[in-house]
């Protein structure tokens, strides 16, 4: 666009004096000044703008109201750090901290290193392989909050699927809601189950982009299949299992819908808070007791949490295969 | 290389970070449950003004059903709708609520307001029309004095007429009653159970006889009931005192309802099913429970279809309650300010605390009206329910509800109850050692209400 109106008034002027040559030929050069350099920038501004609006400003006023006694239905106080002290201080915080962290890990885990196989199977030559490959995106396109109505009814302690069979094996009915280990189970269940295959997806995109002639080189060699999946495809995996685990980081960290659909939208995350994640302990601190500040303060933990959490994977990751 | 390398990590850790930031500053409002209802609609002269009554509840809840069809039917320029948001109020309803309040927009043209939000929207005049301005205020006569004075805010403006009212009572399982060689006609189950003690040793007899069913749902619901009695024998104030200081480990009717709440969970009486939640609600379908403390509005509860349903209709029965009366629950409705028709809204909400619809509401749910032209109402006096085996409802709520004594609720008293609640469950489920109940349940409540 800007090219046009550029090119409009220098083909108009027939015989310029000197001087307004000159001053065309700069607004010549900052017009393609404007194209060349500034044109993208205005381009991808959508994103930018949108994330200033309900990405940075969100923080930078969450940060604000942390350091602020702020009841929603009553005051506003300075209080310095003092929610922050109180946080660290808060064992309902910590409680949800290690719940987080280890839904987490019973969570990610194991969904890891089932997509890394399951790609791994998907990419070899198989009979309706573009079916199968839809089918582990499938659970994908339900809604949490389906999945997670779904699977509390499975865990239910006196008439789920679980239990019943569970049953034929002898086993004394668990229940799922109330104690800490098993409701973590259930949960991560559902996470893996909607999850596993997404990232198999995203692995075997990754593992596709892994020339062949490496393997044909490899089996050349005498290198086995399993020692070909081991010193080929998980090194040059390395910038697709990046994503990966940053992304499931962040996903695990914030975990919120199941575990709240698993104690019907309650976000006390059962009668102990055996699992309530700090997301929801941000919502029962900001929405449920009106305590803004704390709210505010507990979401930056959590921010801080996340980011540390990435770091600490990403330079893990980076370490497999060798650091070449 | 050492350069790209570098500029490679530098920009994976922004992406870190971008990330990060984006999915935090995104979980903050991911808590968006419920519809909001967008009220009024065009008021243009032919098209009707609709007035968006919004309320919680299970089953029947407010009971408003009959009425509003009945007023539907018969008015061209204004039509209710009765949306009833969700069956919890503590933990959904009212937490809603008091953003819609507090934003400005999102909430009904008249909303229901339990007992326990009632401290709060009476310290928030600004939240609520004037219904003296309005033309309510010779309402006054209707209602018991402190049915009428809850509904006054701080600075004396007229805010919410009363819906309904507690009263108490207990409902049995008739069938499973006989299947344990207990008596089963409501007069002599009512003998059986003068006092709690009582009630325990009748428990522990049906227990002997019955294995697959447990005597009562849990002990969140009986924890309330005796609550409520207690707290009459304490001055009438349960968590908080009349200055709004937490009184939870002073107030013995809190320690006596805990106790009580802590036999029966030992005596392994309990189905160890929390109120209100999805299983409770199966459990009475499953029969998995024989008793359940029943004000007046928890009739409409059980009977509802997503609780003990159709399937059990007539093996349901009400008793008198041990211990005697007890006001638990009752609740009010308002005009927010926010509200686009006010004078209309006012119109429905006079209309529904009306006699006319109060009696219906009673007829159909059992919601025990609080007004008291209904209460006195031959048709109130004579209801049976013919869900719970006929059992003459209005003869055991209507008489004793112009005795009911209203307990003092404090601002913080539905946070407060929520910390609380949990912990009586916790205690039941096993999830919270008996030994360490009593030091969590106090502790809680004092966070919930700072």
């Amino acid at each position: 666009m800007s090219l046009h109106v550029g090119a409009g008034p220098t083909t108009r002027s027939p015989a310029p004096p000197p001087r307004r040559h000159s001053r065309t030929r700069t607004s010549r050069s900052f017009l393609s000044w404007l194209d060349l350099k500034a044109a993208p920038y205005f381009l991808i501004s959508p994103y930018y703008l949108l994330f200033l609006l309900f990405g940075l400003f969100p923080l930078g006023f969450t940060l604000y109201y942390s350091l602020f006694d702020y009841d929603l239905t009553g005051t506003v106080k300075w209080a310095g750090l003092g929610n922050f002290a109180s946080l660290l201080d808060d064992s309902a915080f910590w409680n949800a901290v290690v719940n987080t962290l280890g839904m987490f890990v019973i969570a990610t885990v194991p969904q890891l290193l089932l997509a890394l196989l399951l790609a791994n199977a998907l990419n070899k030559r198989i009979r309706g392989r573009l079916f199968v490959r839809l089918g582990v995106l499938l659970p994908l396109v339900t809604s949490v909050v389906a999945v997670a109505v779904v699977f509390t009814q499975l865990f239910g302690r006196d008439w789920g699927l679980v239990n019943w069979v569970l049953g034929w094996f002898g086993a004394d009915p668990v229940s799922w809601k109330t104690e800490r280990l098993p409701s973590w189970l259930a949960i991560s269940s559902m996470i893996d189950w909607r999850w596993t295959g997404y990232n198999a997806i995203i692995f075997l995109a990754g593992m596709q982009t892994i020339p062949k002639d490496l393997y044909e080189a490899a089996a050349i060699d005498g290198a086995s299949r399993r020692r070909q999946f081991w010193q080929i495809t998980i090194p040059m995996l390395r910038p697709t299992m990046i994503f990966v685990v940053l992304n499931s980081t962040i996903g695990g960290l914030t975990l919120f819908a199941e575990p709240t659909t698993f104690y019907n939208g309650n976000v006390h995350g059962g009668t102990n808070s055996q699992f309530q994640t700090v997301s929801m302990f941000i919502v029962e601190q900001g929405f449920r007791e009106f305590d803004y500040g704390y709210a505010s303060a507990a979401a930056w933990l959590l921010f801080l949490m996340i980011l540390v959490g990435s770091l600490i994977n990403f330079m893990l990751i980076r370490r497999i295969g060798g650091n070449k | 290389m050492i350069h790209n390398s570098r500029r490679g990590r530098m920009l994976a850790i922004a992406a870190v970070a971008t990330l990060a930031l984006g999915v935090t500053a995104a979980c903050s409002s991911s808590d968006n449950s419920g519809g909001s209802s967008a009220s009024g609609g065009s008021s243009a002269a032919a098209e009707p003004i609709t007035i968006t009554v919004q309320t919680f509840g299970g089953g029947k809840n407010f009971g408003y059903k009959e009425a509003v069809d009945k007023w539907n039917a018969s008015h061209t320029d204004i039509k209710i709708k009765n949306d009833n948001l969700t069956d919890q109020f503590e933990q959904v309803y009212w937490p809603q609520m008091i953003q819609w309040l507090q934003s400005g927009a999102g909430a009904g043209d008249v909303v229901g307001i339990d007992e326990g939000g009632m401290g709060l929207a009476k310290a928030h005049p600004e939240w609520w029309a004037d219904l003296g301005e309005l033309g309510l205020q010779n309402r006054k006569s209707d209602f018991a004095d402190w049915k009428w004075q809850n509904g006054v805010t701080a600075d004396g403006k007229l805010f919410g007429l009363g819906t309904d009212i507690g009263g108490m009572s207990l409902c049995y399982r008739k069938d499973l009653f006989e299947k344990a060689g207990l008596p089963s006609d409501r007069d002599e189950v009512s003998k059986l159970w003068p006092t709690w003690d009582d009630f325990v040793k009748v428990g522990e007899k049906f227990q002997s006889k019955v294995k697959d069913t447990k005597f009562v749902d849990g002990t969140n619901t009986l924890y309330n009931v005796v609550l409520v009695q207690e707290a009459a024998k304490n001055g009438n104030v349960s968590y908080f005192d009349t200055s709004n200081n937490l009184i939870v480990d002073k107030n013995p009717a809190v320690k006596s309802a805990y106790d009580f709440a802590v036999k029966i969970s030992q005596d392994g009486l309990t189905a160890k099913l929390r109120n209100f939640t999805d299983e409770w609600k199966t459990g009475m379908k499953k029969s998995q429970f024989a008793t359940l403390g029943c004000p007046s509005w928890m009739l409409g509860v059980v009977s509802g279809d997503d609780a003990a349903g159709p399937e059990l209709k007539g093996k349901w029965d009400v008793a008198a309650v041990p211990g005697g009366g007890g006001n638990w629950g009752g609740s009010w409705l308002a005009v927010p300010k926010q509200s686009k028709h006010p004078k209309e809204a006012a119109q429905v909400l006079d209309y529904l605390t009306g006699k006319d619809a109060q009696v219906s509401v009673f007829t159909y749910a059992g919601n025990m009206p609080s007004n008291t032209q209904a209460q006195q109402d031959p048709a109130v006096q004579s209801t049976k329910n013919e869900y719970f085996n006929n059992a003459p409802i209005g003869d055991i709520f209507a008489k004793s509800a112009s005795s009911l004594q209203p307990v003092f609720l404090g601002v913080k008293h539905a946070q407060v109850k929520n910390a609380v609640e949990s912990v009586i469950s916790a205690l039941d489920d096993g999830s919270v050692p008996y030994a360490q109940a009593w030091q969590k349940l106090v502790d809680d409540a004092v966070k919930a209400a700072g």
